[in-house]
């Protein structure tokens, strides 16, 4: 009998341990995923917008550059800025050293992908190496392994971001197919949304703006926002919404990831419609 | 000359430095394969990792193959862990008993190494079958693996065999060296079980970490250093200081579920005592084991930082990170079962009662530390939820998820764990010393000025930077330590010359013992959790960056899915533990000798 009861104590204690597994959310994580891309038809839009995959995907650049503050936060910066300043660091000693524009920013960047300890910005470095160090691994080695068309699409992506013209070279039909990013269970990747009120759903911006007659109320009122604000206001109050805050409202409520979550074209599709709304 | 008791120490001891160094010698100075491979002209040591298709993964019977080798070296590491930490506790204990001169202590160590005899063999077939495992399932890996550590498998072997030796001989010579300075002549075969024992597993803890932060070769894989650069790989000493201190608190807390279960069973006055006491021995030999855990996981997680901060990002930030609300549940139960055990252990002395009313105090930081623990930082949420809740973080709750919070909580968990002990510390001894009041003092200061320190670094850790706030829980760890070693220095000084009350062995009530059944039970879900985030980490790589896994389960699997893995493996485990503690009963259980018949009686007697 006290074998069955200790049994069936140590069964039960297993159980609420399994069950707890069970209802956490589920998420699978698959290796990257080898595809084709037809690199020879691609433009400079489609090499952006391909760059910005990567970035979220394959390069797994936003495990680290992100609000959390392990490395500069790519996707919230103003890299026009950011880049002029640390290229003009008397401590910056890379190739585009005295250099200027779209193109000293190319050899910027891709010398940081591939030689990340070139310069490392102030407050960055690896832990007791003075900022001399970065954390930051190699993008073409193992394990991120970027080619170098992916290499290229990524530097036209910040370049982009940075408000400077792309430099780099578009892949010829020659070259050989790039690696896709995988599409995972975690990010599944199934291209960016083109329509402005698909856009509102997935991110969710009815459940607090009153939106397309969901007459929530935590957030502004957005019907007739396009009469108040400005294109650009509207964009910077999306990726970053406590930099001004509408009165009778708190700061710090609406999520400030969406900077790093949308899309490039779909922020601009989403400030496009919602400037529309007059 | 009569030989001194401590010089079959000493002898020992030269004999397991011997060994250490000849196995390092002979993992350092094994030939060097690049050098070999010039000579006759061969290229297999400079050729890099293999790169296998998907088609070079052979399918057995359907099988799968990772699930395969992840049960086979899960339930490995479980068995391992508890003949590996079993010796070395046994060992300790013997040694109190000689010290102490009190023959219990050796009673209950020989116990201790009673149980570990029927679980050894057990070890050994679970190594066995993984290692074939590995081989069916797995050649490319395996061949590389051994390209890279060529004859260190062999020298594996052969510790291999001088454990078995050693543990047979400690064992089986036990009663025949049991006294004077022949008990020190045991204790020496003790020590060198134990040193080829951790030998052991820190090689092929050199083979796990290998696979994570390999070594000794270049980018693609080819061999460029010696076995030892291969083995010494950034993260191998984080691990074999985590995996020791781990392996000490599981054997407590395997061991303790035994003497439970035997106080359970036992209706002798006297067994149940002796039980009970093993119990307590246990439990306080799995906390002594568990306290400092945290610690070296930390460093750990350092190193995974320090060598790849991407790994270290999956692990803490990214695809694994909910893995660490269930850690955080399980290490919580942890705490919760082994303070229950220490506060109903309070009514085995008469001046327990006096402590009973602070219980209820430490309860509240227990679970209130707990619930920091479990609090997650980003939710998933539907848009409702975001309305109800006014963001993805609660307002109040979200705080309480970043690492400043969770590292408050834990340290002051294991403080007031600590405390518990000392309450049972305290309750069968009246100090008689005149520094006894002083001391008393300080100790109260240690704790409050210790608490306010852990508190205070926690809230500093909210207003600095992310780099100074990994660095604030540093005090705040000092500060644990500082009052846990400072009250045991105090209270030995304090206590000398007390007046000590009886134990009254055996007064525990029937429900305290099934808290010594859900820290086994949480101990072995939670290293095989463990054991799956830390393969995880390498993600779809055998060995980081340099053998890509090109099988078709190369994916991570979720939680759900492996929470059910290792319910499973836990479960057989549990079975072979079960058998294992019949076995050693088995071995005492001892036939009534049958009733002499009387002797047949003769044909004559018969017609009469």
């Amino acid at each position: 009998m006290t074998f069955l009861k200790v049994f069936a104590f140590s069964l039960l204690s297993l159980l609420v341990f399994t069950v707890f597994a069970n209802i956490l959310p589920q998420v699978q994580s698959d290796p990257p995923k080898e595809e084709t891309l037809d690199t020879g038809s691609m433009d400079m839009a489609g090499m952006i917008a391909f760059g910005e995959r990567l970035f979220r995907g394959k390069g797994t650049c936003t495990l680290c550059h992100n609000e959390l503050g392990r490395a500069p936060d790519m996707l919230n910066l103003d890299l026009t800025a950011d880049f002029a300043s640390r290229l003009a660091d008397p401590a910056y000693a890379g190739a585009a050293k005295g250099k200027t524009g779209a193109r000293a920013f190319e050899i910027y960047i891709r010398e940081s992908m591939q030689d990340p300890s070139i310069y490392v910005v102030p407050g960055f470095g690896k832990k007791g190496t003075n900022d001399t160090v970065s954390p930051m691994p190699r993008v073409d080695a193992p394990p991120i392994e970027l080619t170098e068309v992916e290499m290229n699409a990524v530097i036209a992506f910040l370049q982009d971001r940075a408000g400077v013209k792309p430099t780099v070279p578009l892949p010829s039909a020659e070259e050989a197919p790039a690696a896709e990013p995988a599409a995972t269970a975690q990010e599944e990747d199934t291209g960016p949304l083109t329509d402005p009120v698909e856009i509102i759903d997935s991110y969710g911006c009815a459940a607090c703006h009153d939106l397309n007659g969901s007459e929530a109320d935590l957030g502004p009122d957005l019907r007739g926002v396009g009469t108040r604000l400005s294109r650009e206001e509207i964009a910077r109050a999306i990726y970053d919404p406590d930099a001004t805050i509408a009165e009778g409202y708190e700061p710090g409520i609406m999520p400030q990831d969406f900077g790093e979550r949308m899309r490039v074209s779909e922020l601009n599709l989403l400030v496009d419609y919602l400037a529309s709304l007059k | 000359m009569t030989p001194g008791p401590i010089r079959p120490a000493f002898r020992a001891g030269i004999v397991m430095a011997s060994l250490v160094l000849v196995a390092a010698a002979a993992t350092g100075l094994l030939p060097d394969p690049a050098a070999a491979a010039a000579d006759q002209g061969m290229n297999a040591a400079t050729a890099g990792a293999p790169h296998v298709a998907r088609g070079d993964y052979p399918t057995i019977a359907g099988m799968s193959s990772r699930t395969t080798v992840w049960a086979l070296a899960q339930m490995h590491l479980f068995l391992a862990a508890f003949v590996l930490a079993v010796p070395l506790f046994s060992l300790a204990t013997e040694f109190m008993g000689k010290v102490t001169d009190d023959g219990r202590y050796d009673s209950m160590a020989h116990e201790f190494m009673k149980i570990t005899m029927a679980a050894y063999s057990f070890t050994a077939l679970a190594g066995g079958a993984l290692a074939l495992a590995l081989f069916l399932f797995y050649p490319p890996l395996m061949g590389y693996l051994l390209r890279v550590f060529r004859g260190q498998v062999l020298i594996y072997a052969l510790l291999f065999g001088l454990e078995s030796v050693t543990l047979y001989i400690y064992y089986y010579s036990w009663k025949a060296l049991r006294y004077g300075n022949r008990k020190w002549v045991h204790m020496s075969i003790g020590l060198l079980l134990n040193a080829v024992g951790l030998t052991l597993m820190f090689v092929a803890n050199g083979w796990a970490t290998f696979m994570m932060s390999p070594a000794g070769v270049d980018t693609t894989g080819a061999i460029t250093g010696t076995v030892w650069e291969a083995t010494r790989n950034p993260l191998w000493n984080p691990l074999n200081l985590h995996r020791f201190l781990a392996n000490i608190a599981y054997g407590g807390a395997i061991v303790g579920a035994y003497a439970a279960y035997m106080f359970l069973a036992e209706k002798d006055p006297a067994r149940r005592a002796h039980y009970d006491w093993m119990g307590y021995t246990s439990n306080f030999i799995a906390i002594l084991g568990f306290l400092p855990l945290p610690f070296a996981g930390y460093w750990l997680m350092a190193e995974i930082y320090s060598y790849s901060q991407q790994m270290g990002i999956t692990a803490m930030g990214g695809v694994l990170a909910w893995l660490f609300i269930i850690q955080a549940v399980l290490i919580g139960t942890i705490m919760l079962a082994a303070n229950y055990y220490l506060w109903s252990g309070l009514m085995r002395t008469d001046r327990g009662r006096k402590y009973v009313p602070y219980v209820k105090y430490v309860g509240v930081v227990i679970i209130g530390g707990f619930l920091v623990w479990v609090t997650p930082h980003t939710l998933i949420l539907t848009p409702s939820e975001v309305q109800v809740l006014g963001g993805t973080n609660h307002k109040l709750l979200g705080p309480l998820g970043i690492m400043p919070a969770k590292n408050t909580a834990v340290n002051l968990m294991l403080v007031f764990t600590f405390l518990s002990f000392q309450m049972f510390y305290r309750s069968s001894r009246i100090p008689t010393s005149r520094f006894a009041p002083a001391g008393n003092a300080i100790i109260y200061a240690l704790y409050i000025v210790g608490c306010l320190n852990i508190v205070g670094a926690g809230i500093y850790g909210y207003i600095t930077p992310t780099v100074y706030k990994v660095g604030a829980s540093v005090p705040q760890v000092v500060s644990t330590l500082v009052i846990i070693v400072g009250s045991v220095i105090i209270d030995i000084f304090r206590l000398r010359g007390a007046e000590t009350t009886t134990i009254h062995w055996g007064r525990m009530s029937p429900r305290s013992q099934y808290a010594l059944f859900v820290l086994p039970v949480a101990f072995t879900w939670l290293m095989g959790l463990m054991g799956y985030i830390r393969s995880s980490l390498r993600t779809y790589w055998h060995v980081y960056t340099v053998m890509r896994d090109n099988s078709a389960e190369a994916y991570i699997p979720t939680i759900g899915q492996a929470g059910n893995v290792i319910t499973l493996i836990t479960l057989g485990f549990m079975a072979v533990m079960v058998f294992v503690f019949w076995l050693s009963r088995l071995g005492e259980t001892r036939q009534a000798a049958p009733e002499p018949r009387p002797p047949a009686r003769t044909a004559t007697e018969t017609a009469r």
